[in-house]
């Protein structure tokens, strides 16, 4: 009873300073990695990247053994990863109820949301590098091995798109978990998002003439595939391909659900 | 203190709560008690603002709880010691609560000490825990923050008799240096011995609240008799309404008048005492009767 017995309780304490935004980000950066689930998840994440990297030195032709193939094969299990990790990041304050005690210390919950947020594209970005690194080691392994040349084909620019598209597949992720708040519903939706949206969209396409013009503007997968063809700078109808695909598919859906989670009764 | 102004919470059109108030005040034990589903929980829940009110007001320290800046330092917190994630250990689950309040990393091992959690309990998931050991964790998170106001729903539900009583002499201990206290229980005698002040609810709505010792007093006193047939016609004389339960009559009036009716009759009584535990229970009962799941057995 230590603790509990020195002096009195009461006003004599100084002034409460708010909780600063940063230190909120570390700890919901902390609860991202300190389950065995969440753990496993985000080592996911460079085993599958190895995975891919050796597939690729394995099958792929000798002439297409260049560094682009190779963060190209890495991108299939990031844009699975990614979103679940950030869908999971969230919903996890319902699914476990762990945000019980979370928004009661943390009562402005745009506050928590924002902090993981944050700490969501933190693991994203970083992941993304750590994919950076494993690529290039595949290149160097794989055309040591098979004694092709050294091909380095992806500009820095190029490398930023990819970035960037990775960070757009973690944040639809992560208003998908804003927006439904429950952890199974949002990875099957998340999987309707990216596999089953994007399929329809290219049937009708390629049956609808009229709807062929408006996929870059209608379809987000469409519109980001440019941030991974490696073709140099983009154009600025691409740009505002992903720009009004992104208004649509991520940032209205998370306006309504940002109302949802400050609104919605914690239990 | 606490103070809960004339608080409603509708689901449609279900009223959970009914224009509730009441205040927990500063250096003493309130005890919420109502049986299960009164709306107990939803007003907790209300006051650290994890429900929004349909109407009505609730401030803790004066403020309303979503304007404290650290409300982790002011305002200790249990409202479902199963409410965490499964997959972490005890110790991490009051590491982060640490990291949140900014506390130096010692109170970590403090508290653990404090709710008598050894550190290989601490180093096992909660998934593992039973829910007394969840409780003792859940009443951690919440004192971790050295706050002055704590707000326990159900804090000693799975807690073994002794964890009963050590988490009693906690908060007692707590009220007396100048903490508030209010917890809930749906269980009479637990309220009782611990409270010292007691609001209680039915249906969403207060049916009663005082202190401990004026609602004891409300509640009558008991007496025991070898003639009780004489006895009670006695007080029919006088119009005291006096109720008969198997050996035992049980009246409104206190105990000084139920001695010298008993005098004037000439009825030898075997017992006279103010009604405690099983009067504040009738009045329980009684006064939640319209609340209750299962009809009090006639």
């Amino acid at each position: 009873m230590t603790a509990l017995t020195a002096g009195n309780l009461g006003p004599q304490r100084g002034a409460v300073r708010p909780i600063p935004l940063m230190r909120v980000t570390q700890v919901e950066l902390r609860k991202m990695f300190d389950t065995r689930s969440g753990f496993w998840l985000i080592a996911s994440i460079v085993i599958t990247a190895v995975l891919a990297t050796a597939g690729v030195i394995l099958f792929a032709p000798n002439d297409e053994l260049t560094y682009s193939t190779f963060i190209a094969a890495i991108r299939f299990p990031m844009a699975v990863i990614l979103p679940m990790i950030a869908i999971l990041a969230v919903t996890g304050e319902w699914t476990q109820r762990s945000g019980l005690t979370t928004f009661t210390l943390i009562p402005h919950r745009h506050r928590v949301i924002a902090a993981k947020a944050i700490a969501s594209v933190t693991v994203g970005v970083v992941s993304v590098l750590l994919a950076f690194a494993i690529g290039a080691l595949g290149n160097l392994l794989g055309t040591a091995v098979t004694g092709t040349a050294l091909v380095w084909n992806v500009t820095l620019t190029e490398c930023l798109y990819y970035v960037l598209g990775n960070v757009l597949s973690l944040l639809i992720g992560f208003m998908l978990g804003v927006l439904i708040r429950a952890s199974a519903a949002a990875i099957a939706i998340y999987f309707v998002y990216w596999f089953v949206l994007p399929t329809i969209f290219g049937l009708l396409a390629a049956s609808v003439t009229w709807f062929r013009d408006l996929q870059p503007w209608v379809d987000f997968q469409y519109a980001q595939s440019s941030l991974f063809t490696f073709e140099g700078a983009m154009t600025g109808e691409q740009w505002a391909n992903i720009a009004v695909t992104g208004l649509i598919w991520l940032v209205v859906p998370l306006a309504v659900g940002l109302g949802f989670v400050t609104r919605a009764e914690v239990k | 203190m606490i103070t809960v102004d004339a608080v409603t919470k509708n689901y449609g059109a279900f009223t959970a709560v009914d224009d509730v108030s009441f205040t927990a005040k500063t250096g003493r034990v309130t005890g919420f008690l109502g049986p299960n589903g009164a709306g107990k929980s939803t007003t907790m829940r209300v006051i650290v603002g994890l429900t929004r009110a349909t109407s009505g007001t609730a401030t803790v320290s004066g403020r309303r709880y979503v304007d404290l800046p650290n409300p982790g330092l002011e305002v200790g917190v249990l409202l479902d010691a199963s409410a965490q994630h499964a997959g972490r250990t005890g110790r991490e689950i009051l590491t982060l609560a640490q990291q949140f309040m900014g506390l130096p990393r010692n109170r970590v091992e403090e508290m653990l000490e404090v709710v008598s959690l050894t550190p290989n309990e601490a180093s096992r998931r909660v998934r593992d825990y039973s829910l007394g050991m969840r409780q003792r964790l859940g009443i951690a998170t919440a004192l971790i923050g050295d706050p002055e106001v704590l707000i326990l729903d159900e804090p000693a539900n799975g807690l073994d008799p002794a964890g009963i009583r050590w988490m009693r002499d906690l908060l007692r201990g707590y009220a007396d240096r100048g903490g508030t206290v209010l917890l809930s229980s749906h269980l009479l005698h637990e309220i009782e011995v611990i409270a010292d002040d007691i609001v209680m609810i039915g249906n969403g709505r207060i049916v009663s609240q005082g202190t401990k010792t004026d609602l004891l007093h409300a509640a009558g006193t008991v007496v025991r008799a070898e003639d009780l047939t004489t006895l009670q016609s006695a007080f029919e004389e006088l119009g005291i309404a006096a109720t008969t339960s198997g050996d035992c009559l049980r009246t409104d009036a206190a105990p000084a008048l139920v001695g010298k009716v008993a005098l004037q009759a000439g009825v030898a009584l075997t017992e006279l005492r103010v009604a405690d535990s099983a009067g504040l229970e009738e009045m329980f009962l009684e006064l939640t009767a319209a609340s209750q799941r299962d009809g009090a057995p006639a």
